[in-house]
């Protein structure tokens, strides 16, 4: 965990407090929507379809069950008893009253969280790894990096009013769960030959109306030099993206008229300018923050307890461990994930009741930590082998034990038509659909490791261009019609799926998503071979052929 | 930048004007008599587009009462009951098409 400073803490108070006073202006009619519009948005507060949405930050998804506790504290008394896990590392609460914001934000601010960075055209909340500072073989603990950014990037006058917005996520692992190939800064984190630390830097990608997937820049920059190496990258963004443009403002744009190449001439010319222009970090400095990290004081414990040993005549149980149990660095311990995807519920959805469970459970199996993963499940990263058997039967009385986690029915989908004013078509109803037709646990895993992605409009909230299977609402005279790509992820070979043809109706994407499943069931070459794997070697024909030929 | 007063307004069939309401975000109807519901029954019905511009004007004119005023279509049923014209509305007046629970 890590602990907010003094500063930190008054800056978040100091932030309710404007608020407070901000709100009760626009409600006398001293400010305008126009006037007030930014400054709630500053806040994260949306106007959705139905109410505002309150989007709340979970810095490089690390929460402890107090703030866990808080979150449902928070859905329970000003929003409808639930909240919604987003695709990076956000709470939204999606009924909220204006008026109650200010209590809201307050509430929250108690236990160092807030909603700083989650709207508007700034630096928005850092992502990294759900499993930082606990998978094994990571470099280190990529959170410490991330809230560095953090500090540097919270209500940085030249970051706040940015071309458009700009997201920054951070692995430390070989296999990137933080997806940072698709954002607009993503970073790497290894050593170099003298076993420095630094990172591998990714400029220029993203998601949205013109997806790209980010391209390297720097193999290595030290660490020491990263801030000033991001400042430079941000100072040429600011001053060459385009402001006229809505829809081509983002730092990918750039990245993409001007070239790599040229984009990178640029970036270090404007370091060389800066000369670390004071961000060089002191080793002091990012010790400093390091030691705000509180890590387990982890028992000795055996690598294969006999609770796990008897448990694992349960077959329900094994099914369980065997898909949501990973390697913890620590002998003895394991992490697991929370399946926020029950068959029929909207993924990532919690209520407040399953929040305060879960932070009972982290209290007792997890050293009070939760992480939040940009698939939209949670995790408790700490448990002890020993103690599997028991979390798997709370976990299963809270509904939180659907052994899915990266199968056909983890389905990562953003609010759609049900309560986004952005959206051409519905999400949710579709994953809820699918999650059905494919409910038998044995049908998924032998499937296997397949990401279906849905959004409801260009935007790719649900990042549907980096699903292997990608599901994208549009319009079409008044009706929801889907277009559907297969090949896409999001890892660190990610790529964006291709189209396989026309749109199809709402009625028919669960029949078509069913035929695509069957006909990779078909034309696999083996069972191992991942459904993205059997898309890369044979393309998209096959799978065209069999959805278009009866329709 | 043509002012809002000013823009163009065309509608093709019986509308009304929809916004949120300033406090609590929640769905609100223009009505006949200068004032907003949350009931869709009692929003003023527009059918013409200088009808429609006149009651968003006069909508837009309560900046403290609601956010984001338009002018949404809406169908008249036989006996008179309004009902939203797409399915974006009537989302907004009759809520969530999910269970959210799982079911
Ligand atoms: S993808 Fe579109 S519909 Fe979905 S949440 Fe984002 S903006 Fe809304």
């Amino acid at each position: 965990m890590y602990a907010y400073d003094e500063l930190d803490r008054t800056l978040i108070n100091e932030r309710v407090s404007e608020f407070r006073d901000q709100v009760k202006r626009r409600l006398s009619g001293e400010l305008t929507e126009d006037e007030f519009k930014m400054l709630r948005l500053q806040n994260g507060v949306y106007l959705q379809l139905h109410a505002y949405m309150f989007r709340v930050a979970i810095p490089y998804g690390t929460l402890s069950s107090k703030q866990l506790r808080r979150l449902a504290h928070v859905g329970r008394r000003y929003d409808r008893g639930y909240g919604h896990f987003t695709t990076r590392q956000n709470i939204q609460f999606n009924w909220i009253k204006l008026s109650d914001l200010p209590d809201a934000l307050a509430d929250l601010a108690d236990v160092g969280i807030h909603a700083m960075q989650t709207s508007g055209n700034n630096m928005r909340n850092v992502t990294s790894d759900q499993w930082a500072g606990v998978a094994p073989g990571e470099v280190e603990d990529p959170r410490i990096w991330s809230e560095i950014l953090r500090q540097h990037t919270t209500l940085h006058p030249e970051f706040s009013f940015l071309p458009r917005k700009f997201k920054i996520a951070i692995t430390a692992s070989e296999h990137d769960r933080a997806a940072i190939k698709v954002h607009d800064i993503g970073l790497r984190l290894h050593k170099n030959a003298d076993g420095e630390t630094g990172f591998e830097v990714l400029v220029g990608g993203g998601l949205g109306r013109t997806p790209f997937i980010a391209k390297a820049i720097k193999p290595f920059v030290h660490g020491r030099d990263i801030l000033s190496y991001v400042e430079a990258i941000l100072r040429v963004y600011n001053q060459y993206g385009r402001r006229d443009n809505i829809y081509k403002a983002r730092i990918k744009i750039l990245v993409h008229e001007l070239g790599i190449e040229k984009f990178s001439r640029e970036v270090d010319e404007e370091w060389k300018q800066m000369d670390g222009g004071g961000l060089t970090l002191d080793h002091s400095v990012v010790e400093e923050v390091r030691s705000r990290f509180s890590y387990p004081a982890y028992e000795k414990l055996p690598h294969m307890p006999d609770e796990l040993k008897q448990a694992a005549a349960d077959p329900q149980f094994e099914r369980w461990r065997k898909n949501s149990v990973a390697p913890h660095k620590v002998q003895g311990y394991s992490i697991v994930t929370l399946s926020l995807k029950p068959v029929g519920g909207p993924p990532g959805d919690a209520t407040a009741d399953q929040m305060d469970a879960v932070a009972d459970l982290a209290d007792k199996y997890s050293f009070g930590e939760i992480r939040v993963g940009h698939e939209q499940n949670l995790a408790l990263p700490h448990v002890a082998k020993r103690d599997l058997p028991k979390l798997w039967k709370a976990l299963d009385r809270l509904g939180l034990a659907t052994p899915n986690v990266n199968l056909v029915t983890d389905i990562i989908a953003c609010p759609g038509l049900d309560y986004c004013s952005l959206a051409n078509a519905r999400s949710i109803p579709i994953a809820q659909e699918l999650t059905r037709r494919f409910a038998n646990h044995g049908t998924a895993e032998m499937i296997g490791r397949l990401h279906i992605n849905i959004s409801g409009c260009i935007n790719a909230c649900g990042h549907h261009h980096v699903g292997h299977i990608g599901i994208l609402g549009v319009e079409k005279n008044g009706e929801e019609v889907y277009q559907i790509t297969i090949g896409g992820r999001a890892d660190e070979n990610a790529q964006i799926g291709a189209l396989i043809g026309p749109a199809v109706p709402y009625a028919e994407v669960a029949d078509v998503i069913e035929d695509i499943v069957e006909a990779y069931l078909a034309l696999r070459d083996r069972p191992e071979e991942l459904f993205v794997d059997t898309v890369k070697r044979l393309g998209v024909e096959p799978f065209k052929e069999r959805v278009y030929a009866t329709r | 930048m043509t002012s809002p007063l000013q823009q163009k307004i065309k509608i093709t069939g019986p509308s009304v004007v929809t916004a949120n309401r300033t406090s609590d975000g929640i769905v609100i109807y223009r009505t006949a008599q200068q004032g907003w519901s949350a009931n869709l029954s009692d929003a003023a019905i527009v059918r013409t587009s200088d009808e429609a511009r006149a009651l968003l004007n006069e909508a837009n004119a309560d900046d403290v009462g609601a956010i984001g005023a338009y002018i949404a279509p809406v169908e008249i049923k036989d006996g008179g009951e309004i009902k939203p014209g797409n399915l974006r509305e009537h989302i907004r007046s009759k809520g969530l098409t999910i269970d959210l629970l799982p079911a």
